[in-house]
């Protein structure tokens, strides 16, 4: 059984074996490929899901960025858990 | 004229054999046989090129695509080329050897058809005895192997009664996701719609089983659903648009830019044989036809949603009017609109006609629209 979704800080987000984050050289812009379709992440979704190891806690990623953004953890953590839940729904993401 | 923006995907039909016999097959009527299929070596060009032009995806599908023994190479090559592999198969020739020889070879996704939920409509839709117990031990081998999982379902109101337990296999199976597709009406399904078209109540049943399933099952199966035209307000973005998104090479080379596009008449198509891929992109009659929106009549040519449906499909123009270039009929802003909605509650009322099940040498090229006056006594066009 897939895994449903819940998340909380100490959840662990990775890419699912056949979602693939790939950087497209011939249009210059990242993208996931995914069966019969692609998403193509903004800039923000991009900082989240490149932290998306498998190994990293949300917490963790929350963090980094709000280190590197200089901005308040509470609000990074709600799009952090947002973006994660919106992923892990369309089958992008298991935590 | 710039050059168009290249492909995004490519579906590759590397033959059309296959055991099954679906009625419903999107294979063309004149089916081609294994001599005229392409080689290998075509193949791995073909591949090449299409990863120079920015493909991204490609989808290895037939007729039934693990009938060639070339397979495992096709994908291998494709992955070394960062393309994204799919295999869209019905899964009756697979064994766990295989199925760890493609894993192997890098494969990212499998797509498996099912005809049913359960075997006695499975088989007798397949027109393949013992196809659908061997496709459920697939998807388990498929899974086991570690492979990401789709299974795909056509439906149509032979078995859409059935619907709430497909999505269920789906679930026992461990499927990623479902793709629910009601029946598209070109070639073989054409030829079959009366015995396969629901009625429009059927329709929104089954529409809505699946937006509560999909609810449901947030975070456990991803949802792809796929309405018949026939009932639709507004067409469907057919391919993405002419030429813009998809290619699609059939077993023999020839490359069209969907896969009933032959059934168009006076379409030129270039073959991988004889041209590279970006220059038939780029230039090939077929490709340039119907690309962008300059080919357009009123209604679509003003239409605010023109950059959005592109104007629908060509070939259901064409099946249902004898004209690829009027509005499609699937729009209710087309003049024909009315006629095809007065066909299909004719047909899905009466009882289903058997079916003709798909067969090597159909092939005669249908010369004549589909849409025979007969069907809908007194709907005139207006």
């Amino acid at each position: 059984m897939n895994a449903g979704v819940a998340i909380d800080e100490g959840s662990v987000p990775r890419f699912q074996p056949h979602m693939k984050l790939r950087f497209d050289k011939k249009r210059e812009r990242w993208t996931i490929l995914a069966p019969e379709r692609l998403f193509l992440p903004d800039e923000i979704a991009l900082e989240i899901l490149q932290r998306c190891d498998g190994v990293a806690t949300i917490g963790a990623i929350v963090d980094a960025l709000a280190a590197k953004f200089d901005a308040p953890r509470d609000v990074i953590m709600d799009d952090v858990k947002k973006l994660v839940q919106d992923f892990a729904e369309k089958g992008v993401l298991k935590t | 004229m710039n050059a168009p923006a290249p492909p995004l995907a490519l579906l590759a039909e590397l033959t059309h054999r296959c055991p099954l016999r679906c009625p419903y097959c999107s294979n063309p009527l004149e089916l081609e046989r294994a001599s005229g299929e392409l080689d290998t070596d075509t193949w791995l060009r073909v591949f090449g090129e299409a990863a120079d032009m920015g493909v991204l995806q490609v989808h290895f599908s037939g007729g039934e695509p693990t009938v060639r023994k070339d397979l495992e190479r096709l994908v291998a090559a494709c992955g070394a080329l960062g393309i994204y592999t799919n295999l869209i198969t019905s899964g009756v020739l697979l064994d766990e050897g295989r199925i760890a020889a493609l894993a192997g070879a890098g494969l990212e996704h499998v797509q498996l058809s099912f005809q049913d939920s359960e075997e006695a409509g499975g088989d007798r839709i397949g027109g393949y005895k013992g196809g659908h117990a061997k496709k459920v031990e697939v998807a388990r081998l498929v899974r086991k192997a570690g492979l990401a999982l789709t299974l795909n379902m056509v439906v149509h109101r032979q078995n859409l009664h059935h619907l709430e337990d497909m999505i269920e296999l789906a679930v026992a199976l461990d499927a990623h996701r479902v793709e629910i597709a009601h029946v598209q009406y070109y070639g073989w399904g054409l030829k079959n719609r009366a015995a396969l078209i629901p009625t429009r109540a059927q329709l929104e049943e089954a529409t809505a089983v699946v937006e509560a399933a999909r609810e449901r099952l947030k975070g456990v199966l991803v949802f792809d659903y796929v309405v018949p035209d026939y009932y639709a307000r507004r067409p469907k973005s057919c391919m993405g648009g002419w030429g813009r998104q998809f290619l699609n090479i059939m077993p023999s080379g020839k490359v069209l830019p969907c896969h009933a596009a032959e059934t168009i008449p006076g379409l030129r198509f270039d073959s991988v044989r004889d041209r590279p891929l970006d220059e038939i992109w780029e230039t090939s009659d077929a490709f340039q036809r119907f690309r962008g929106t300059g080919w357009m009549p009123e209604p679509c040519r003003s239409c605010d949603r023109r950059e959005i449906d592109w104007g629908g499909c060509r070939c259901q123009a064409f099946a249902l009017t004898g004209d690829a270039a009027r509005t499609d009929p699937a729009c209710e802003l087309s003049s024909d609109h009315r006629h095809i909605v007065e066909l299909a509650q004719t047909e899905s009322d009466r009882a289903p006609p058997p079916f003709v099940y798909r067969h090597l040498g159909a092939g005669e090229p249908r010369a004549e629209p589909a849409l025979s006056e007969e069907a809908v006594p007194g709907a005139g066009r207006s």
